[in-house]
């Protein structure tokens, strides 16, 4: 298994054995100037961070007994995969932590360059690397406390191994946050028709139905890669008020936590099933070196 | 119908946002070396609410890291003691202004230099017996008389309690703001550029404008104002009552010139605030001492703008109200007489009105005078104020904790509506009661009598105000 991932890196943007799909590439590429502008193609995006931001730092705090004055996640690595114009790396800069934002689209780097160059604490803090995340795997093994995938899943071309990749370079129990659309026929109506085609709050184009992700699957894969799935909510988006919210129902849009198993599995003996837990075994001796 | 397709976008509704992103002259784009240095926050203008605006964002538990800067053109301003004779500058201090003081600990100071708590409020007419009396039911204050220069030294303590958060240039005016391009096109710095009088520069994420009436900040964000000088200014002393009483009570009367207000501030001791016509506040500052203070005297208790017509028809009022609502009249206590003024404590200012059509545009918010400006009849110009810092504290303190850029509209707007949903109806009615008491005309004094007794008489409307 690992010789594969060896051999994979040599090759960048390959279709068969990368998660980066090169078509969603382009699609992105138009738009890499429009990143910054909050009432542009990209306004739903600014505004999702008023609950995304929300969900990551309540998370962490909840799960951290340090709290440092000013800079709640203070000392926290993260990761941020697909991070785009650094639309959400920045406010995460802000409350304090070291975050490495990486984009396979050179474009949308040095946009997300320029706007954090700006600011002396959010230069320091973010580092930018245009690269999927396969290409960093090798040198980023087991380094991050947290990696955050925000309306990324549904772009890649290789979901099982994209977070297989997540969990290497992940810190046993160390947490991943993923935003991304369910595959419903609620989410072809709103998501697609409604959201791109009618009122335009997605650029026509963005999404293709085909790659939304049920919940049920985006579990079922995070469990087979050591993950134990904590917390899947519903996320609801008001066109009128431009404003998201949280909701019961994930048939649309939702965020998941998920949290890598440790290096002793007896730590989360309470907080799993038996059988994930003996899945969890499995998968480990699957992949170890 | 590709019209209406565009006003159902979402993003059409947030169009008008546009106008709110200045394209103001560029800022040249400097490197980082020799960029001005860069603040979270800048407020520009030191006097109690610019002051306690800097105060309490200092004492901010999710500013703990951050850099404040506050700009003032004069000098610091503190008091260990207070010196014996009162300042004729003093604000009535509502309790929710003293909850906002208290939150950056400057309400301990002001209560260690000097207050006066007052439990009732009596306003009445010149022209007629109508009467309205202000009480609480529970022992709590209505409201705090303070002398502003003791207000300013215990905001000054505090802001040197957080001085590794905010730095405060004395003596530092700012004399030219320029603004940003709107944040998505890339290449020029997207801070507000300031520069102060000695030539230093400074770049800030959120510009706070607290700079008074006639705000420069407004004025170069091209913010429409609306204006209106009113005819009057007000005339300030510091007045020594002719024997010592509880005094705290305060008094304000309506004449036809306009209103006379007592506040208390000691014993033995009130302050003046008598509004009147640009000729008679000069008149009333050129005279010698005791005619002034009998002016006073007299504006209080004569009787000479009373008709028997009114009288009578109030009169009558009255007797209905208390068929009805038998304990709808309260007991007319009578002001304290005047025996002396202060030397040198005779002032007048110049009124108006003014509220700004906007309070915010990105990374700019305007607090206080500069956003609005109101008669003091009301007593309640500094309350305003406050309410406005305690509203964009909140919003700005949550941004923070979401990791926000502070300059953001969003978060900006929620405290522009807020305030502005607050203030207008306050400012509006405030404009209107200094009209309709500017007159002596029958109908219009019956109407404000009558008005004035019937919310004297319901509970529920007096609890509002």
């Amino acid at each position: 298994q690992l010789s594969l991932f060896r051999f994979t890196v040599k090759r960048p943007f390959s279709t068969s054995h990368s998660s980066v799909d090169s078509k969603e590439m382009k699609k992105f590429q138009l738009l890499a100037h429009k990143w910054w502008d909050e009432e542009g193609e990209y306004a739903a995006l600014h505004s999702m961070n008023d609950i995304r931001v929300p969900f990551i730092r309540d998370t962490l705090l909840s799960m951290s007994s340090n709290y440092h004055l000013g800079n709640p996640l203070s000392g926290i690595k993260i990761l941020d995969v697909g991070c785009g114009g650094g639309l959400l790396s920045e406010p995460l800069g802000r409350l304090g932590a070291s975050v490495t934002g990486i984009d396979p689209v050179e474009d949308n780097i040095r946009t997300a360059d320029q706007h954090k160059s700006f600011d002396p604490v959010l230069a320091k803090r973010i580092q930018y690397k245009s690269s999927s995340l396969e290409e960093i795997v090798e040198e980023s093994m087991e380094t991050f406390d947290v990696i955050v995938a925000s309306e990324v899943v549904e772009h890649v071309a290789d979901l099982e191994m994209f977070i297989k990749c997540c969990s290497q370079v992940l810190k046993p129990e160390g947490s991943l946050f993923i935003t991304t659309i369910n595959k419903t026929q609620l989410s072809y109506v709103l998501g697609i028709v409604v959201a791109e085609k009618i009122l335009g709050i997605v650029p026509e184009g963005t999404h293709e139905w085909e790659k939304f992700v049920p919940p049920e699957e985006l579990q079922r894969l995070l469990e087979s890669s050591g993950f134990s799935v904590k917390t899947v909510n519903g996320m609801l988006y008001n066109p009128l008020s431009g404003s998201w919210s949280w909701v019961e129902s994930t048939s649309l849009n939702y965020a998941v936590h998920a949290v890598k198993s440790g290096a002793r599995a007896q730590s989360h003996a309470t907080d799993t099933p038996p059988e994930t837990d003996i899945q969890q075994h499995s998968a480990t001796a699957g992949t170890a070196g | 119908s590709s019209a209406a397709m565009a006003a159902l976008r979402g993003r059409a509704l947030l169009a008008p946002l546009g106008a709110r992103l200045r394209a103001g002259p560029r800022a040249p784009l400097r490197s980082a070396a020799s960029a001005p240095p860069l603040y979270d926050v800048v407020v520009s203008g030191g006097g109690m609410v610019g002051s306690a605006m800097a105060a309490v964002l200092g004492h901010d538990i999710h500013f703990h890291d951050k850099k404040i800067a506050l700009l003032e053109a004069g000098p610091r301003k503190e008091y260990n003691h207070m010196p014996d004779s009162y300042s004729n500058r003093v604000s009535s201090i509502s309790p929710g202004s003293a909850t906002l003081l208290s939150s950056c600990g400057a309400w301990d100071h002001v209560c260690s230099l000097r207050l006066k708590p007052f439990r009732r409020m009596q306003v009445w007419d010149a022209c007629s017996e109508a009467m309205i009396v202000f009480e609480k039911d529970d022992l709590d204050d209505m409201g705090y008389i303070v002398e502003n220069d003791v207000i300013m030294s215990a905001l000054t303590k505090q802001l040197d309690a957080v001085a590794d958060r905010v730095e405060v240039f004395y003596r530092s005016k700012a004399v030219g703001y320029t603004w940003p391009l709107p944040s998505h096109s890339c290449d020029a710095s997207p801070w507000v550029q300031v520069e102060l009088a000695d030539g230093r520069r400074l770049q800030t994420k959120l510009l706070i404008g607290a700079d008074g009436h006639n705000s420069v900040v407004r004025k170069e964000a091209e913010i429409k104002n609306i204006e209106h000088q009113y005819d009057q200014s007000a005339v300030v002393a510091t007045l020594h009552l002719s024997e010592a009483t509880d005094n705290n009570v305060a008094w304000q009367r309506f004449l036809p010139t306009g209103p006379i207000a007592l506040l208390p501030l000691s014993d033995t001791a009130s302050s003046l605030v008598w509004s009147t016509s640009h000729d008679h506040a000069s008149e009333l500052l050129a005279m010698d001492e005791e005619s002034f203070v009998d002016s006073i005297n007299s504006a209080f208790w004569s009787n000479i703008n009373h008709s028997d017509f009114i009288d009578t028809a109030g009169a009558m009022f009255r007797s209905a109200i208390s068929l009805l609502k038998p304990s709808g009249t309260a007991v007319r206590q009578l002001p304290p007489s005047v025996a002396k003024v202060d030397p040198e404590s005779r002032a007048m200012f110049p009124l108006g009105m003014g509220h700004a059509a906007e309070y915010v545009q990105h990374r700019v918010a305007l607090i206080g005078d500069a956003a609005h400006r109101v008669h003091p009849l009301a007593g309640q110009g500094v309350n305003l104020g406050f309410g406005d810092i305690a509203c964009l504290a909140h919003h700005l303190s949550a941004a923070a904790f979401n990791g926000s850029d502070l300059g953001s509209l969003k978060h900006l707007l929620k405290f522009e509506t807020e305030r502005q949903r607050h203030n207008v109806s306050l400012i509006a009615a405030t404009d209107v009661l200094k009209r309709l008491y500017s007159t002596t005309l029958a109908p219009l004094v019956l109407l404000r009598t009558w008005g004035l007794q019937a919310t004297n008489a319901l509970p529920p409307v007096k609890v509002r105000i």
